[in-house]
Parts: C-alpha cells; sequence; structure tokens
C-alpha cells in the first residue's frame, strides 16, 4: 500500500493508460510532472484575463450601468440617484427636441442608399477593363482616410457664402440655386448629409468592389459565350453574389445614421435643425449634467440598433452564394 | 457603336466623380498658400499669386500648438497599438488553440460587443474612466483604445487558424512554455496580422474626434483632430490659416495612403466584413 502507485488497483486503467502512453509516446504535456497539470488548465484563463477584463470593463459595465442610470434622474454628481421608473424613456419620446434627432437622422438613412447606390455604380464599372483603375480607386477612396474635423472644415469653406460651390453655380448661371448651404433649416440636413455620403461612399465602394472582384472570370466568360450583356452580368452575377456585403452595409447604414456626430458637430455645432442623436446626448450628459435623461437617449440608440441587426441576421442569412 | 458610347459615359462619370471628390480639397489647398488679404479679395477658384507662401502654415504649426499635438498623437498610437496588439493575440491564442470551460461564452461576450456601438455607451463610459482617475489623461484614450477593440480581435482570431499546430507542438516538446510559444511562435506568425491592425488602427486613431473631445480638454494633451478643431475659434475668420491647418492634418495619411495603398484597401475590407 504504500509504495503501490494507485492506478494499480484498477487493472483496466492502468492498461488503458499504458496504451495510452503507447500510442502517443511523446504527448507534449510538459516534463514537470503533476504539478503542472491543474497550472495548463489555467492557461487559456490567464491569457483572458486582461482582454476580458477591459471587455467587461469598458464595454460591457457601462451597458448596464447606462440601464441602471436611464431609471433614475442622476446629474452625473450627486452621491444619491433617485429612481424615476420611465419617466426619462418617456421625455426622450415626448419632448419634441428629442424626437427631432430621430428625423434627422432620416436624411443620413435616406442618404446612405444614394451613398450605396454610387458606390455600387463605380465597383461595377471598375470591375470591367478601365484605363487608369488604380487612380479613380484610389480617388473615390481617399476622402474615407480623412479626418472628420479636416472634412468638417473643408466643407464649411467649400459650402460658405461665396465660396466654391456658390461659384461654380454662378458661373453656370444658376444663381437662383445659391442657398444658405448650412444656415437655412429647410437645406442644412440635405448639405450636411451630402457630405457625408462625400466622406462614406469610398468605403462602400472598395468593399463592394473587393466583393465582385473575387467572382471568378470564368462565370463571366460563359456568360458572354451565352450572349449575356453588361446589365446581364450585373442582374445575374454581380448583384446576387455580392449580397451578403449589401446586407452589411444596410445595417451600418442604420447604425451610422444614428450615430452621425463629427460632420454636423464642426460644421454648425448642431444649430439650424441639423442637431443628431449624439450631439443631443453628449450635450445633455456633459453640458447639462442630465446623465439619466441622456442614457435613457443611449439606450433606445441601442436597442434600436440590435434590432436592426437581429433583422438583418433573419432576413438576410450569411450564406455563401454560390454561381458554379 | 453602343459600346463605345456606354465606354464614354463610363469616363465621363469618372471624370464627374473625380472632381467632385478633389474640388472641395482643392479649393482647401489654394486657400492655405494665399495672404489673408488675398483670400477676402479673390474667388476660392482662383489659384495663390504665390504658391511659395508658407506663411500660413508657419503660423498653424507655432500658433496653432500643433508641434505638440503631432507628439500627444503619436504617443497614444504607440502605447495603444501595443496594447491592442498583445490584447488581440492572447485572446486569439487562448480562443483558438485551447478548449476550456467557458470557451463559448466568452466568444460569445466578444460577438455581443461587436453589437454595441461606443458611442452609445460613452456617457456611462465616463463614469467609469472618471472613476479611475483617468479624466483629462491620455491613458484615458490609450485603455479605451486598447480595451474596446474587437475588430482587432476578429482580425487576430482569422489569422492565427492559419498557424499551423504543429510549430507550437513542435517548440513545446522541445519544452517551451505557453508564454514562450505566444512570444516567439505566435506573434511572429502573426506578423501580416499585425500589419493590417497597425494600419486600420493606426488611421482610426489619428482621426477619432469624440474620445479626446470627451476626455482631454487640457490644451497640451490633445491630439490632433481636437488641435484642428480649436482653429474655429480664435482663428473663425482667418480662413487661410484653418486651410493650412487642414493641409497639414492631410498630408500623413495622404503619405501613408500612397505607400500602403494595397495594403490599405486589404485592411478595410477585411476589416469591415470579418
Amino acid at each position: 500500500m504504500t509504495t503501490a502507485p494507485s492506478g494499480l488497483d484498477d487493472p483496466a486503467t492502468a492498461a488503458a493508460q499504458q496504451s495510452d502512453a503507447v500510442r502517443t509516446p511523446r504527448k507534449p504535456r510538459g516534463g514537470a510532472g503533476r504539478g503542472t497539470a491543474w497550472y495548463r488548465r489555467l492557461t487559456p484563463y490567464y491569457f483572458l484575463l486582461i482582454p476580458v477584463g477591459l471587455l467587461l470593463l469598458l464595454t460591457f459595465a457601462p451597458v448596464l450601468n447606462m440601464f441602471w442610470y436611464s431609471a433614475t434622474d442622476w446629474d452625473g454628481l450627486d452621491k444619491t440617484k433617485n429612481v424615476v421608473g420611465f419617466d426619462n424613456y418617456v421625455e426622450v419620446f415626448t419632448d419634441p427636441d428629442n424626437v427631432r434627432v430621430f428625423y434627422v437622422s432620416l436624411y443620413y438613412f435616406v442618404a446612405s442608399f444614394v451613398q450605396m447606390a454610387i458606390a455600387l455604380y463605380f465597383a461595377t464599372i471598375l470591375s470591367f477593363n478601365t484605363r487608369f483603375r488604380n487612380l479613380w480607386k484610389g480617388i473615390l477612396f481617399f476622402p474615407y482616410l480623412i479626418n472628420g474635423v479636416a472634412i468638417g472644415l473643408i466643407f464649411l469653406n467649400f459650402l460658405k457664402p461665396g465660396g466654391g460651390i456658390d461659384t461654380i453655380l454662378m458661373a453656370a448661371g444658376l444663381e437662383n440655386l445659391i442657398q444658405q448651404w448650412t444656415g437655412d433649416p429647410d437645406v442644412a440636413n440635405f448639405s450636411l448629409a451630402g457630405v457625408s455620403v462625400w466622406r462614406y461612399m469610398g468605403l462602400n465602394f472598395v468593399m463592394f468592389l473587393g466583393a465582385i472582384q473575387s467572382i471568378n472570370a470564368q462565370v463571366y466568360e460563359a456568360s458572354e459565350l451565352d450572349g449575356a450583356n453588361r446589365w446581364h452580368q450585373f442582374r445575374y452575377i454581380i448583384l446576387p453574389s455580392i449580397r451578403p456585403i449589401i446586407g452589411l452595409s444596410l445595417i451600418l447604414a442604420i447604425s451610422g445614421a444614428l450615430s452621425v456626430f463629427e460632420v454636423p458637430f464642426v460644421m454648425t455645432g448642431g444649430a439650424n435643425g441639423t442637431e443628431t442623436f449624439v450631439i443631443r446626448t453628449v450635450w445633455m450628459a456633459f453640458n447639462r449634467n442630465m446623465v439619466g435623461l441622456a442614457s435613457a437617449m443611449a439606450v433606445v440608440l441601442l436597442l434600436i440598433v440590435l434590432i436592426v441587426t437581429w433583422i438583418q441576421r433573419k432576413v438576410i442569412p450569411e450564406e455563401e452564394v454560390d454561381l458554379t | 457603336m453602343i459600346r463605345a458610347a456606354t465606354s464614354t459615359g463610363k469616363y465621363v462619370s469618372l471624370v464627374i466623380a473625380s472632381i467632385v471628390m478633389l474640388l472641395p480639397l482643392g479649393l482647401i489647398l489654394f486657400g492655405s498658400f494665399k495672404t489673408s488679404q488675398e483670400f477676402l479679395s479673390t474667388g476660392p477658384m482662383t489659384p495663390p499669386s504665390d504658391w511659395g507662401n508658407i506663411e500660413n502654415y508657419v503660423t498653424a504649426f507655432t500658433r496653432g500648438n500643433m508641434l505638440q499635438a503631432f507628439g500627444n498623437t503619436v504617443f497614444i498610437f504607440g502605447a495603444a497599438i501595443v496594447g491592442t496588439i498583445l490584447i488581440g493575440a492572447a485572446t486569439a491564442y487562448a480562443l483558438d488553440r485551447f478548449r476550456f470551460a467557458g470557451r463559448a461564452t466568452v466568444l460569445g461576450l466578444f460577438l455581443l460587443a461587436t453589437l454595441v456601438p461606443g458611442v452609445t455607451t460613452q456617457v456611462a463610459t465616463f463614469q467609469i474612466i472618471n472613476g479611475l482617475g483617468l479624466y483629462d489623461s491620455r491613458f484615458a484614450l490609450i485603455l479605451l483604445f486598447m480595451g474596446t477593440d474587437i475588430i482587432s480581435i476578429y482580425i487576430f482570431l482569422q489569422f492565427i487558424r492559419a498557424i499551423p499546430k504543429s510549430l507550437d507542438e513542435a517548440a513545446m516538446i522541445e519544452g517551451a512554455g505557453h508564454l514562450r510559444i505566444f512570444f516567439q511562435i505566435i506573434l511572429p506568425n502573426l506578423k501580416p496580422a499585425i500589419a493590417t491592425v497597425v494600419i486600420i488602427k493606426g488611421i482610426a486613431i489619428y482621426n477619432e474626434f469624440y474620445l479626446p473631445f470627451l476626455y482631454l480638454p487640457s490644451k497640451d494633451l490633445r491630439p490632433i483632430s481636437t488641435t484642428l478643431f480649436d482653429f474655429k475659434g480664435p482663428y473663425g475668420s482667418q480662413w487661410e490659416i484653418i486651410s493650412a491647418g487642414v493641409v497639414i492634418t492631410i498630408i500623413p495619411i495622404l503619405v501613408l495612403f500612397l505607400f500602403l495603398q494595397r495594403y490599405i484597401y486589404n485592411g478595410f475590407t477585411s476589416g469591415a466584413t470579418k
């Protein structure tokens, strides 16, 4: 008993262990004996300690706190938080100033369809033989890389009275089309949504182009033998094969339309009816110290994004499209 | 005949699109070389009379605090990128090379986190950063950049699958521990993923405005984007100086783009679809 190894008590296990050892004689289980076994099992946890810790601290804790704050009247400083139930949510959907930001995001949402259409057009024509292809591609994509503040300033300069756009209209004899591009509440949101198209079209374009170029060239050749023209190729080859990426762009468009911030903030500061969801939330939370109400706004935004993503996953399943 | 017409239409549309893309940038470039008086008296389409007039650039750089801003951006980027790479690679290593209790939960948490847009949660994140005593510190940004970057983790997960497991096993037989395997085998083999992450993350950090705007009010800590935003105040009507500031901000990105085009395209398409 004193010296017998415990494994010998059960001949079956002993045999199993032995045959195991024979089959994999160099099972890489460290060399230091038993002590390392439990340590080894802990290894993945050591590697995940910091990443998961930061994920919980910086993503999940804020989300949970946000739900809690949204049910209180907290100002961000007070030691005590009074629970007010759904009052903040009622205010989000009844105060006209709050409701307007949803309406403003519609401009950006509609603009993102324009943006996708333009991107799809250029991705399609540049996927066929074109001279100076890389040059066009570079020009169309580069604005996406520019700092949002710089873009805001570039377009303030371009749209200001007597700026670039006015000069062009004047030269073309279209003076009567000249507007207060960012000053007139009826026009400002169109201008800002236009800037957003200018900024983000390149990303859509490059994503679509990448997807189109991954289509096997033989498919085109075969379709040409069958007498397909460019439109047929677009309709029956290109469109079906980039459907997943269009679906993805669609969710990005919705969450993007709701989280517009930089360009209107730089260009108008949210004045003239251009206040967006994020501008208003930031103003509430950090200028007016209405953390409770701002959290309710943020929760609503988060829920909309989650619902839209969920619908997208249901409607457009991410199957691989097989053309061959 | 129809082919020729569509081909002409194609080039016409490309030229028009290029003009739309480049004209606003060109006018800023024109403006940045004009004197203050010239800016007011000439039209925006008129090229500057003296392309050698760098007065505005000097003003933007010195009085606009841009040198310090570049320093801050580089500091934040340097620290955040090292953190992002280590965190992304460590997560990918643990999730791809080990089977352990809770693995599915961790994967699910990361997947769920991709659905939470960062801008929505800042109201509450602010309280946490403030509670850690990091408000108005560059480490607030470093922590947020490295701790909330799920896209990079996905890029590392994609790439680590391509590293053959036999490499790890061979090293283990030689007696290497997991830390050594991670640093000497996994990290060096993840170079393409690291390059992709450095490029996308670098551009994202350089362009980020929202976080420094919220967390870094001190003038001498501001990175490039909030420094440029400041130009709106004191130089509000001096568009020639604002123009120079904008051009200074764009130049590093333009140079990067010209040299690394292929990697940038690949990085953004893979980053966006994963």
